[in-house]
C-alpha cells in the first residue's frame, strides 16, 4: 500500500432528495473529523459534471488516495464516480459509495433519525475504503468462432447467422444427420407450410457453408477454457462409412439385408441397419448401427461393402477425437417428447390405435411411413379422432408446465384430419386453448369454423370396454366436460396423445458440461428470464430453443438469432473484460483440506497435486466469496470484499 | 555467557502441561546446562514471596500454562510478566482457555450452585458457597475470588509468545525452549509450531470430495483407515486447526479437536469451522439440512473446545 | 428512553440490494434501525463476520440474498442457508435468543418485503432488548 492514506468524502445532497432530509452539513462534519479524513464536503449534485471535477481536482490538489461519495445507490453512479476517480489517475477500486439515499434519506421519515442513519453510512463507508486496494480490471481477446452443440433449428439458425457474417462454426449435431425434431414435422402452424420445403434449403445451406464445419454422429466430451477461450474435445463417432468417399448413392442402403425400427419415424416404419434417418438427410451419408448390422454382431454378411464402387464402407473406422478452439458456445441441445406410457390409463402401447403426437406427425408427412395417409394400424381409414392435450404439461404427476406448442399442433392435425378424410368427425379435449402467438387465435377461430368439437376438460381414461352398441370395437374417451358438467364417454377411432415436451434425458449431464443449471423443471437456466434470456451464467455460454423451455419455432429461431448477435458482438469487440474483484487463494496457509473445490458454482479451483494446495483460476471467478466465506483457514481473499474490508464496514456502521 | 532463568507456572489447569514439559526427555538435560529454573510450584518448592522478592525482569522467560479462572492466577500472571523479559503462553488453557474456558457455558453463580449445592453426592444443608473473605474464631481466611468468565492470558496480559497444544506435542515445546537457549526467537506474537498451516498440511489421510450427508460421533463408526475422517462424516477440525503436531490424531483414526489453535491469522477458530462444515453439508432441502445438523448435540463444545474464552462472543450469556 | 436497536442487514448484491433500492426509490418508510451492509452473495456473509457484527455493537443481524432458484451464483444463497442452520443452533446453546438473527430471502423487486421484513425485525429485537455482551472482565 502507497503512502499515507488521504480520504476525501463528499456528500451529495442530490438537491432535496437526501438535503430535504438529511442534514448534510452535519454528516460532511462528522466525516471530517474520522480518521485519514482530509477533506470532507457537500455539494448540491455529486453526479454532475461541477460535481466530478471537485473530486479530480482535490485529488489532485490534495493528494487524495481514497475516495468516500455519499449520495445513490451504486447501482446508479458507482461506475460514473469510478470512471472519475480514474480519470484523475486513481485506482477505481480505491472509491466507495455510501447510499444515503435509496437506503436512507426517501426511507426514513425523521430528519434526525436519517442523519444518524446517514452519519452511520457514511463512518463505515469511510473505515471500509481505508483497506481497499487497487485492482486490476483485465481484458481476455476472444477467438472469433464458435460452437453450436445440436443441429436442430435453433442450431442451424445459430450457426448460419455467425458464419454469414463471416466467423468460423462448430456445428455439433449427436444423430447422423442435422434437422431435428423439425426434419420430422410435416406443415408448421399457423400458416400450415410445408415444413420441409422451408426447412431442407436451410440443411443444405449449412451443409455446403464454407464458414461451418459440421459434425455429425458427433459428441460434445469436455469443455475447459473460459469466455473468449473455450476449447471443445468433440468425439467423432465411427459411422463406418468414409464421408469423404460416399456420393450418396444408397445404393449400399437399398442392398442391406437387415432392418431395424425407424426412429425418425417414431416407429411406424422400419429402415436399414446402414441407412440415413430420411431422404433429405444432410450430409447425406448413411451410417452402420452396429446393434442391428449383421456383420457387426455375427461377423459375416458385407453386403453394403459388395456393392459400394467407390469402397467407402469402412469396418475398422475408429471413433476420432477432434479438438477445436472457440471464442463461445450456443447449446441447442433441443427437447424428448414425453412417453406417454407412463399415463397408463390413456393404453398408449395398449392399443394399437393410441399414437403420440410425433407419430401422428410422421403418417401426415407425404414421406412418411404411411406416404402421407392418415390410417389405423389395421390399415382402414379413421372417421372419429380424438386428440387429447397437455399429455405430461399442465399435470403435477409430471410437468406443470405449460408446453406452450400442443394446442396450436393440435389445431394444426385436426385441420389436417379434415383434409385429409372426408367427414371426419375430431374432439380436442383440451384444458384451455393457448393461442398466443401472431396468428394463432385466428387459427383457432378458423378450425372452431372447420366443425373440430372442442370439449373443454381433461381425459381421465381412454377404454376399449364398450358400455354401449355404439362404443363396440371403439377406443372410448372418457372425460368430464367441464362446460357442461357431465362425465361424457366419446367412442373414436384413432387417438392421438398431445405430448409434452420435456427437457432431454441426458440434460444435467449436459448441464456439468457446459457448467449451466436447470431450472426446476430441467430446462437449462438463463442469466435473467427477462433481461437475459439467452446467456447464462458461466459467460461465453448462451442456450437456445427448447433446451431452455418449450417453445415454437418462431421463438426458437428469434433466441438463435439473439444468441447469435451477442457472439458476434463479442468477436466484434475483440475482447471481454474479466472480473477484478476475484477471490485468491494464499499458498502459504492454503493446507490443501479440499473445502472449497467443490463449493464453486463455476468450477474456477483447481487442486495443485504436486503442491496439495487449491488454486483459483481468476478468469473463471466471478467473484461470489461463497469460498472465502467456507475456507477454515481463512487462505483465501475475496479482492474487495476481504474480510478486513467488511470488519471495518461493520465497525464503522455501529459506531 | 550466563545461564537463563525461566520460570514456570500452572494457573487453571489440568497438570498435562507439566507432563508435556517433562516429557522432552533428555532435553531436559540440554535446557537445565542453560537454564536455571527459578520458580516451578509443582516441581520446587518456592514460594510467592520469594517471586515478588525478584527484582522487574530478572527472569528471561516464563512458561505459563492454564487459563485465568480466579483472582490468584490474575494475580501471579501480573506478578510473572513484570518479573519476565519474555511472557511465553504454554498449552491451550493459556492460549486460548482451553477445557477449563468451557465454563463460560454459565457464570459463577450457576457453577457455584452446582458444585457445591446440587450434585448429588454433596452434603451441604446450608447451601454454604465459597466466599473471599470468612470469619472464624482463628480469625480472617480467604480465598481467591473466582471470576464469572474465563480469560486466556492474552486477555490479562501482554504475551509475547504463544506455544500451542494440549498438551504441546514434544516437538513443539523443544522447537520453542530451543529457540530460547540458542537467542533465535522469532518475532513477538509468534504462536510458535513447526506449521502455520491446518492440521491438514501434516496429515496423510486422503482427502477427496467433501460433501457431507451425515454426521457421526466417534462412537457410532469405525471409519474407514487412510480417507479424510471429515470426508467420512467424523467432525476433524483439521481443516481449521494450527498444524505442527504432527497429525497423530486423524492418523490413529480420532477425529481431531482441535488443539493447535486457529491456523495462523484466523480470528476465531469455531466460526470458521464451522462455515466450513455447514458449507459442504450436502443437501439444499431446509429439512434435511437441519436433520443433519440434529446430528451434532454440543455444537460449542465440539467448535470451541479449546477455544471458547478467545472466541468473539467469549461464551455463552447469561441472564 | 426506549431501547433502539441497531441491526446489521447483509444484503445481496444482485437481488435484496436492489430490493431495498426499490423500498427507496418508492418513497416506502422503514426503521431506520437496520444498516445495510452490501456483499456480492449472501454466500459471502460467514458466521465469523456475524459474530463480528455481535461484538462490535449489532442488538441483531439480519441476512437477505436471493430467492433458492434465483441466486445470481446458482447456489450461494444455499450455503449460507446451511451455515445459518448450523449457527442458529450454535448461538442458542450461547442463549443467545433466535431472533436476533433472521435469513430472508428478498427479490429485487420485493421493496415492500424488504421493509415489512425489516420493520418486524426491528420490532422483535426491540422487545428483546440489548444484546448483553460478555465482556471478559472479573464479573463480566
Amino acid at each position: 500500500m502507497e503512502g499515507e492514506v488521504k480520504i476525501g468524502v463528499y456528500i451529495c445532497n442530490c438537491g432535496t432528495n437526501i438535503a430535504g432530509t438529511v442534514d448534510v452539513k452535519e454528516v460532511a462534519k462528522l466525516a471530517g473529523g474520522l480518521p485519514s479524513v482530509v477533506i470532507a464536503k457537500d455539494y448540491m449534485y455529486m453526479c454532475s459534471d461541477p460535481g466530478q471535477n471537485m473530486i479530480k481536482e482535490d485529488i489532485k490538489q490534495l493528494g487524495l488516495n481514497r475516495i468516500v461519495v455519499a449520495s445513490c445507490s451504486p447501482m446508479l453512479h458507482e461506475h460514473t464516480f469510478r470512471q472519475a476517480v480514474q480519470d484523475a489517475g486513481l485506482n477505481p477500486y480505491l472509491f466507495e459509495m455510501a447510499n444515503i439515499r435509496e437506503h436512507c434519506s426517501w426511507i426514513t421519515e425523521d430528519p434526525k433519525l436519517a442523519t444518524e442513519k446517514a452519519k452511520a453510512l457514511v463512518s463505515a463507508a469511510v473505515r471500509r475504503v481505508y483497506y481497499q486496494e487497487p485492482l486490476e480490471v483485465r481484458e481476455v481477446p476472444v477467438t472469433p468462432s464458435i460452437l453450436v452443440v445440436g443441429g436442430g433449428i435453433a442450431g442451424i439458425q445459430a450457426a448460419l447467422e455467425v458464419a454469414n457474417a463471416g466467423h468460423k462454426a462448430y456445428l455439433v449435431e449427436r444423430e447422423s444427420s442435422i434437422g431435428g425434431h423439425m426434419a420430422q414435422f410435416d406443415k408448421t402452424f399457423p400458416t400450415l407450410d410445408c415444413a420441409s420445403c422451408i426447412f431442407t434449403p436451410l440443411l443444405s445451406t449449412v451443409g455446403q457453408h464454407p464458414n461451418i464445419e459440421l459434425m455429425t454422429y458427433s459428441e460434445v466430451e469436455e469443455i475447459s477454457g473460459y469466455i473468449g477461450n473455450f476449447q471443445a474435445k468433440i468425439r467423432k463417432k465411427a459411422r463406418y462409412v468414409d464421408e469423404d468417399k460416399c456420393n450418396g448413392c444408397l445404393v449400399c442402403v437399398e442392398k442391406c439385408p437387415w432392418k431395424a425400427v425407424s426412429e425418425f419415424d417414431e416407429g411406424l416404419s422400419q429402415r436399414k441397419a446402414i441407412y440415413t434417418p430420411f431422404a433429405q438427410a444432410v450430409p447425406n451419408v448413411p451410417v452402420i448401427d452396429t446393434e442391428h448390422c449383421v456383420y457387426f454382431l455375427k461377423g459375416t454378411c458385407r453386403a453394403c461393402e459388395r456393392f459400394c464402387d467407390l469402397k467407402a464402407i469402412d469396418f475398422e473406422q475408429p471413433d476420432k477425437e477432434v479438438e477445436v478452439a472457440v471464442g463461445a458456445i450456443i447449446v441447442a441441445t433441443g427437447y424428448d417428447a414425453f412417453d406417454p406410457s407412463a399415463i397408463t390409463n390413456y393404453g398408449y402401447g395398449r392399443y394399437d390405435n393410441v399414437f403420440t403426437a410425433l407419430q401422428f406427425e410422421r403418417m401426415c408427412n407425404a414421406s412418411g411411413p404411411t406416404g402421407g395417409k392418415i390410417v389405423l394400424k389395421d390399415g382402414s381409414e379413421p372417421k372419429n379422432i380424438a386428440i387429447i392435450h397437455c399429455v405430461g404439461s399442465r399435470d403435477k404427476n409430471y410437468h406443470e408446465y405449460c408446453s406452450r406448442v400442443c394446442c396450436m399442433y393440435s389445431l394444426k392435425y385436426s385441420h389436417l384430419i379434415k383434409e385429409k378424410i372426408e367427414n371426419a368427425e375430431v374432439y380436442q379435449f383440451y384444458i384451455d386453448m393457448r393461442c398466443f402467438g401472431k396468428g394463432y387465435e385466428e387459427f383457432y377461430e378458423r378450425l372452431s369454423n372447420e366443425e373440430v368439437k372442442f370439449i373443454r376438460g381433461k381425459a381421465s381414461e381412454v377404454t376399449d370396454r364398450a358400455r354401449t352398441e355404439e362404443e363396440q370395437g371403439k377406443l372410448v374417451v372418457v372425460a368430464e366436460d367441464s362446460l357442461m358438467s357431465a362425465l361424457i364417454r366419446v367412442p373414436v377411432d384413432m387417438v392421438i396423445l398431445s405430448t409434452a415436451l420435456e427437457a432431454r434425458s441426458d440434460a444435467a449431464a449436459v448441464a456439468r458440461l457446459f457448467n449451466i443449471s436447470r431450472s426446476a423443471d430441467g430446462f437449462f437456466l438463463e442469466r435473467h428470464p427477462k433481461l437475459d434470456p439467452v446467456a447464462t451464467t458461466t459467460d461465453g455460454i448462451f442456450i437456445v430453443g427448447c433446451a431452455q423451455g418449450p417453445k415454437d419455432i418462431p421463438d426458437t429461431v428469434a433466441q438463435a438469432s439473439a444468441a447469435a448477435a451477442r457472439v458476434l458482438a463479442m468477436i466484434s469487440q475483440g475482447k471481454v473484460e474479466i472480473e477484478a474483484a476475484t477471490a485468491v487463494i494464499d499458498e502459504e496457509l492454503c493446507s490443501g483440506c479440499k473445502i472449497c473445490n467443490l463449493l464453486c458454482p463455476y468450477s474456477a479451483i483447481t487442486f495443485d497435486e504436486e503442491k496439495k494446495v487449491s488454486r483459483v483460476n481468476e478468469v473463471l471467478c466471478k467473484a461470489c466469496g461463497v469460498c472465502v466465506a467456507a475456507c477454515p483457514s481463512a487462505a483465501i481473499t475475496g479482492k474487495h470484499f476481504t474480510t478486513e474490508q467488511i470488519m471495518a464496514e461493520i465497525e464503522g456502521v455501529l459506531a | 555467557m550466563a545461564k537463563l532463568k525461566v520460570a514456570l507456572y500452572w494457573a487453571a489447569s489440568c497438570g498435562g502441561c507439566e507432563i508435556a514439559q517433562l516429557a522432552i526427555g533428555d532435553k531436559l538435560l540440554k535446557l537445565a546446562e542453560a537454564a536455571d529454573i527459578v520458580f516451578w510450584p509443582v516441581a520446587i518448592d518456592a514460594k510467592y514471596k520469594d517471586v515478588e522478592a525478584m527484582p522487574d525482569k530478572s527472569i528471561d522467560a516464563c512458561l505459563f500454562n492454564g487459563a485465568i479462572r480466579n483472582s490468584e492466577q490474575e494475580h501471579m500472571a501480573k506478578m510473572l510478566r513484570e518479573k519476565s523479559k519474555i511472557m511465553i503462553a504454554y498449552g491451550s488453557c493459556a492460549y486460548e482457555g482451553c477445557i477449563p474456558g468451557l465454563a463460560n457455558l454459565f457464570n459463577r453463580q450457576m457453577i457455584f450452585e452446582r458444585v457445591y449445592i446440587e450434585t448429588q453426592s454433596t452434603d451441604n444443608k446450608n447451601n454454604i458457597l465459597p466466599q473471599t473473605s470468612c470469619q472464624v474464631p482463628e480469625g480472617e481466611l480467604t480465598l481467591p475470588e473466582f471470576y464469572d468468565t474465563v480469560k486466556t492470558l492474552r486477555q490479562t496480559v501482554d504475551v509475547d509468545y504463544v506455544i500451542p497444544g494440549c498438551p504441546p506435542e514434544e516437538k513443539t515445546t523443544w522447537l520453542a525452549l530451543e529457540a530460547l537457549i540458542e537467542g533465535k526467537l522469532p518475532p513477538k506474537g509468534t504462536v510458535i509450531s513447526h506449521n502455520a498451516k491446518a492440521v491438514c498440511d501434516d496429515c496423510p489421510l486422503k482427502r477427496d470430495v467433501k460433501k457431507i450427508k451425515k454426521i457421526y460421533r466417534n462412537f457410532n463408526i469405525i471409519p474407514e483407515p487412510e480417507i479424510c475422517l471429515l470426508e467420512q462424516g467424523l467432525l476433524c477440525q483439521g481443516i481449521a486447526t494450527r498444524g505442527g503436531c504432527g497429525a497423530p490424531c486423524p492418523q490413529a483414526n480420532m477425529p481431531c479437536t482441535g488443539c493447535y489453535g486457529p491456523v495462523e491469522g484466523v480470528i476465531d477458530q469455531g466460526a470458521h469451522f464451522l462455515s466450513a462444515l455447514a458449507s459442504v453439508i450436502d443437501s439444499n432441502d431446509p429439512e434435511e439440512i437441519q436433520r443433519i445438523i440434529d446430528d451434532i448435540p454440543d455444537p460449542v463444545g465440539s467448535f470451541y473446545r479449546y477455544s471458547l474464552p478467545d472466541s468473539l462472543l467469549r461464551g455463552a450469556i447469561i441472564r | 428512553m426506549s431501547f433502539e436497536p441497531k441491526i446489521i442487514a447483509f444484503l445481496c448484491n444482485w437481488c435484496s440490494y436492489r430490493g431495498a433500492d426499490l423500498a427507496g426509490t418508492s418513497r416506502m418508510k422503514c426503521a431506520p434501525n437496520v444498516r445495510p451492509i452490501r456483499v456480492m452473495c449472501s454466500g459471502r456473509v460467514e458466521p465469523l463476520l456475524i459474530l463480528k457484527a455481535f461484538e462490535a455493537g449489532a442488538d441483531g443481524v439480519l441476512i437477505l440474498g436471493c430467492h433458492p432458484g434465483d441466486c445470481h451464483y446458482l447456489e450461494g444463497n444455499y450455503k449460507t442457508l446451511r451455515r445459518v442452520d448450523l449457527l442458529k443452533k450454535m448461538l442458542s446453546q450461547l442463549g443467545i435468543e433466535d431472533e436476533r438473527l433472521r435469513l430472508e430471502w428478498v427479490s429485487a423487486s420485493e421493496g415492500e418485503r424488504f421493509v415489512s421484513i425489516t420493520d418486524k425485525m426491528t420490532e422483535q429485537v426491540r422487545k428483546l432488548g440489548p444484546f448483553p455482551r460478555r465482556n471478559g472482565g472479573n464479573n463480566g
